[in-house]
């Protein structure tokens, strides 16, 4: 092995910095999962009877399902009565200003560089804060709810808007879909709800801070954007987790709608603790995420930045039903140590002149393995349909793997699909370069790194894409000897 | 300023300096010339500290330093800059990004405060000027899809920027038009002075046409043979390499 080698995979050793504990009490479903867990959650959360049938239904059926194996991961099997399902810190029942937060609550959001105040105002950000299962706070309430957006606790819009969360609940992703679509459907805590009216544009960005915090929890959230007629909003989405030897569960699902002239663009960076340098701890992230184009000429945009989680299952995907509607996926995904990612994308081709763009890169160190798995279907009535796929690797180390799973089914002649496929290893000669230049072999890995997700970055929100950009430098970063 | 004593340096166990000695004062031009594989590049690269070159044996001073034992980084903070032969592509990376940080790497060896992007500006806009080098140059990404031309010339720019002490241009006329040499020549000139000495690697006397060096040396097999003034440039373009192997040959 070379020194720049050796120096390298010094560069991608790194400790995660976001491993502190709150110490809050919390109040928690008994450890396993039957029906009688399934029926706690629900009573905590006081919901109507129709949420809890729900729930029910999506049980039994997971019941009858079977954990998938076809991800390019590996981990020992999970003892799903091994996990606390439900965990709310607490507090007082409802909160009217943030001078009520839990002091405790409110230092662990200000480590996290989440300022409830003033701060984020002038940022113009609304935030919702999911921590473990519970939204603790929604910013912003009122000044969304005059445009007559609504933004708010998934629990909240169970109670205040049942009517929309009946209609649009499940349409996306069914709790039939796969073992850990069901599995949150069954058990789901929190999450956030959001609704924009016909014609009006989200005038702030809204994002969502997970959590996860109690020992031996999983984090169940669901999310469910619907951007009415000619709307648009742009969603932001961010995790930590506290460090733990013992793995966490995370399955989540998300699901967007998109009516006819209607946008929506969803930006995830993900942190969730990815495990220590012998792999030991971290998150399982088994994620759903999906979005319908239902209305012509609507659009749906996922970027995502993953750093963190041992293991990460999750591909956003874009159902692509109204003519002229447009897809977008952009990903950067960063592995090291033992973390393992299989992520990519589903575009799925319904509509006439549908368009969908796919911008992958994945950027492996240590022993991690970085897998795309990317579908692109285009469907015997998509006349026209256009894809264009992009999918990069980039190799820091000789000891990773990089592996990439594209899937064509392409049913209608008309179709036009490209796909573009490279892996490269960062360079000795780029680095010497920087070198020669004054640049340390840490800082140019950086530089490098940065610019290869320059693409992806480029489709962050501001705020987010400097976020994105640090934490790509502090997963990379390492003692440089 | 440079002082290299008996410096022999190989790679994947072939020997290609063999005893090179040199000496460079501040202020001063040298240009090494000599026939493909007598070991320029080498010598530039040895200077700089790639890694793959093992020194079997000699010394390199530079400013009462041991230069071989600074990494490559410390040795550019030192002042040391190479214009490569073939520089190197950075996607994403623009080309006032890379120089910023390169700056200010160096501006922080020295103790000074970084440059913020304002005044990283007016100095950028500044040496735009001196090497003929256009804005959207700039917002490139470092030398990707830049013609040849246009990577030397990235190169002497970068110089013009980082202000070095100790230059070394390897083959930085190859491949120019006259044009792009005459350019790359002036933006060198305006770098001279009392302080700053040049290390010029070069196949040809034209270049030396516009840089007036104060020494020429004939580098063959990993040695330098032969020194003159730029006399011995014109020599060379004359009457080629043959009789200094043969020279050579009648030392051993």
């Amino acid at each position: 092995m070379t020194d720049d080698q050796k120096i390298i995979e010094e560069a991608v050793l790194s400790d995660y910095k976001w491993g502190f504990v709150s110490d809050i009490e919390s109040d928690n479903a008994p450890i396993g999962l039957d029906e009688n867990t399934v029926r706690f959650i629900s009573a905590k959360k006081n919901e109507p009877e129709w949420m809890l049938e729900w729930r029910l239904k999506a049980f039994r059926n997971w019941q009858k399902m079977t954990e998938p194996t076809w991800a390019h991961v590996q981990y020992p099997k999970i003892n799903f009565q091994n996990i606390i399902y439900y965990s709310a810190p607490k507090q007082k029942a409802q909160l009217n200003s943030l001078d009520e937060l839990d002091p405790e609550l409110k230092a662990t959001f200000d480590k996290l560089g989440i300022s409830l105040d003033e701060q984020k105002r002038l940022a113009n950000v609304a935030v919702d804060v999911v921590f473990d299962s519970v939204s603790v706070k929604t910013t912003f309430r009122e000044t969304l709810s005059r445009l007559g957006i609504i933004f708010c606790s998934f629990s909240e819009a169970v109670k205040e808007h049942p009517d929309l969360v009946k209609q649009y609940m499940g349409s996306v992703v069914p709790y039939t879909d796969n073992f850990y679509a069901a599995l949150n459907s069954a058990v789901f805590s929190d999450g956030s709800f959001c609704y924009i009216p016909k014609g009006v544009r989200c005038p702030m960005e809204l994002s969502t801070y997970f959590r996860m915090n109690s020992a031996g929890t999983g984090q169940f959230e669901r999310t469910l954007i619907i951007a009415d007629e000619g709307a648009y909003v742009s969603y932001l989405e961010g995790c930590t987790a506290p460090m733990r030897d013992e793995h966490q569960l995370h399955a989540a699902v998300v699901e967007i709608v998109s009516h006819k002239d209607a946008q929506v663009k969803y930006s995830t960076v993900q942190n969730w603790y990815p495990g220590d340098k012998e792999g030991k701890g971290g998150v399982y992230n088994f994620v759903t995420k999906r979005g319908i184009c239902l209305g012509d000429n609507s659009k749906i945009s996922w970027t995502q930045v993953e750093t963190g989680s041992a293991i990460t299952w999750k591909y956003p995907s874009v159902i692509l039903k109204g003519d002229n509607s447009i897809g977008e996926f952009y990903s950067v995904a960063v592995t090291n140590n033992y973390q393992q990612a299989d992520t990519g994308t589903k575009m799925i081709h319904l509509g006439k002149n549908t368009r969908s763009t796919i911008v992958s890169k994945g950027i492996s160190g240590g022993k991690s393995n970085n897998s795309y798995r990317g579908l692109v279907r285009i469907n015997k009535k998509a006349e026209h349909a256009r894809n264009y796929s992009q999918c990069d690797s980039l190799l820091l180390g000789d000891k990773c793997g990089a592996h990439t799973f594209p899937y064509l089914e392409v049913n209608n002649k008309s179709a036009k699909v490209e796909h573009e496929a490279t892996t490269s290893k960062v360079g000795e000669d780029q680095i010497f370069y920087c070198n020669q230049r004054g640049i340390s072999t840490e800082d140019a890995v950086n530089l490098i790194v940065n610019g290869y997700c320059k693409e992806v970055f480029n489709q962050l929100p501001m705020e987010f894409a400097v976020e994105a950009q640090k934490l790509l430098a502090i997963s990379l970063e390492g003692s440089v000897g | 300023m440079l002082s290299i004593k008996n410096l022999k340096a190989s790679i994947e166990g072939r020997q290609i300096l063999t005893g090179l000695n040199l000496d460079v004062k501040a202020g001063e031009i040298h240009a090494i010339m000599g026939p493909n594989g007598s070991g320029k590049s080498t010598l530039a690269s040895v200077l700089a500290g790639r890694t793959e070159y093992e020194i079997t044996e000699g010394e390199v001073l530079y400013n009462g330093k041991n230069l071989l034992e600074l990494s490559p980084e410390e040795r550019a903070r030192e002042g040391i800059f190479l214009a490569f032969q073939y520089p190197i592509e950075i996607p994403g990376v623009s080309n006032a990004t890379f120089l910023k940080t390169a700056l200010n790497e160096i501006r922080k060896a020295k103790g000074l405060t970084p440059l913020d992007s304002k005044d990283f500006l007016v100095l950028m806009k500044e040496k735009m000027k001196l090497v003929e080098i256009e804005k959207s140059l700039t917002s490139r990404s470092v030398n990707e899809g830049f013609s040849g031309g246009e990577k030397k010339r990235n190169e002497i720019f970068q110089m013009a920027i980082l202000e070095p002490t100790l230059a070394i241009l390897d083959e930085t006329d190859s491949g120019l038009d006259i044009d792009a040499l005459r350019i790359v020549a002036k933006g060198v000139n305006a770098l001279r002075s009392k302080d700053r000495s040049f290390v010029v690697i070069t196949h040809y006397q034209r270049l030396l046409d516009y840089i007036v060096p104060d020494f020429v040396h004939v580098l063959y097999n990993g040695r330098i043979v032969k020194s003159g003034t730029k006399e011995l440039a014109l020599e060379l373009e004359d009457k080629g390499y043959d009789w200094i192997k043969e020279e050579a040959e009648v030392q051993n």
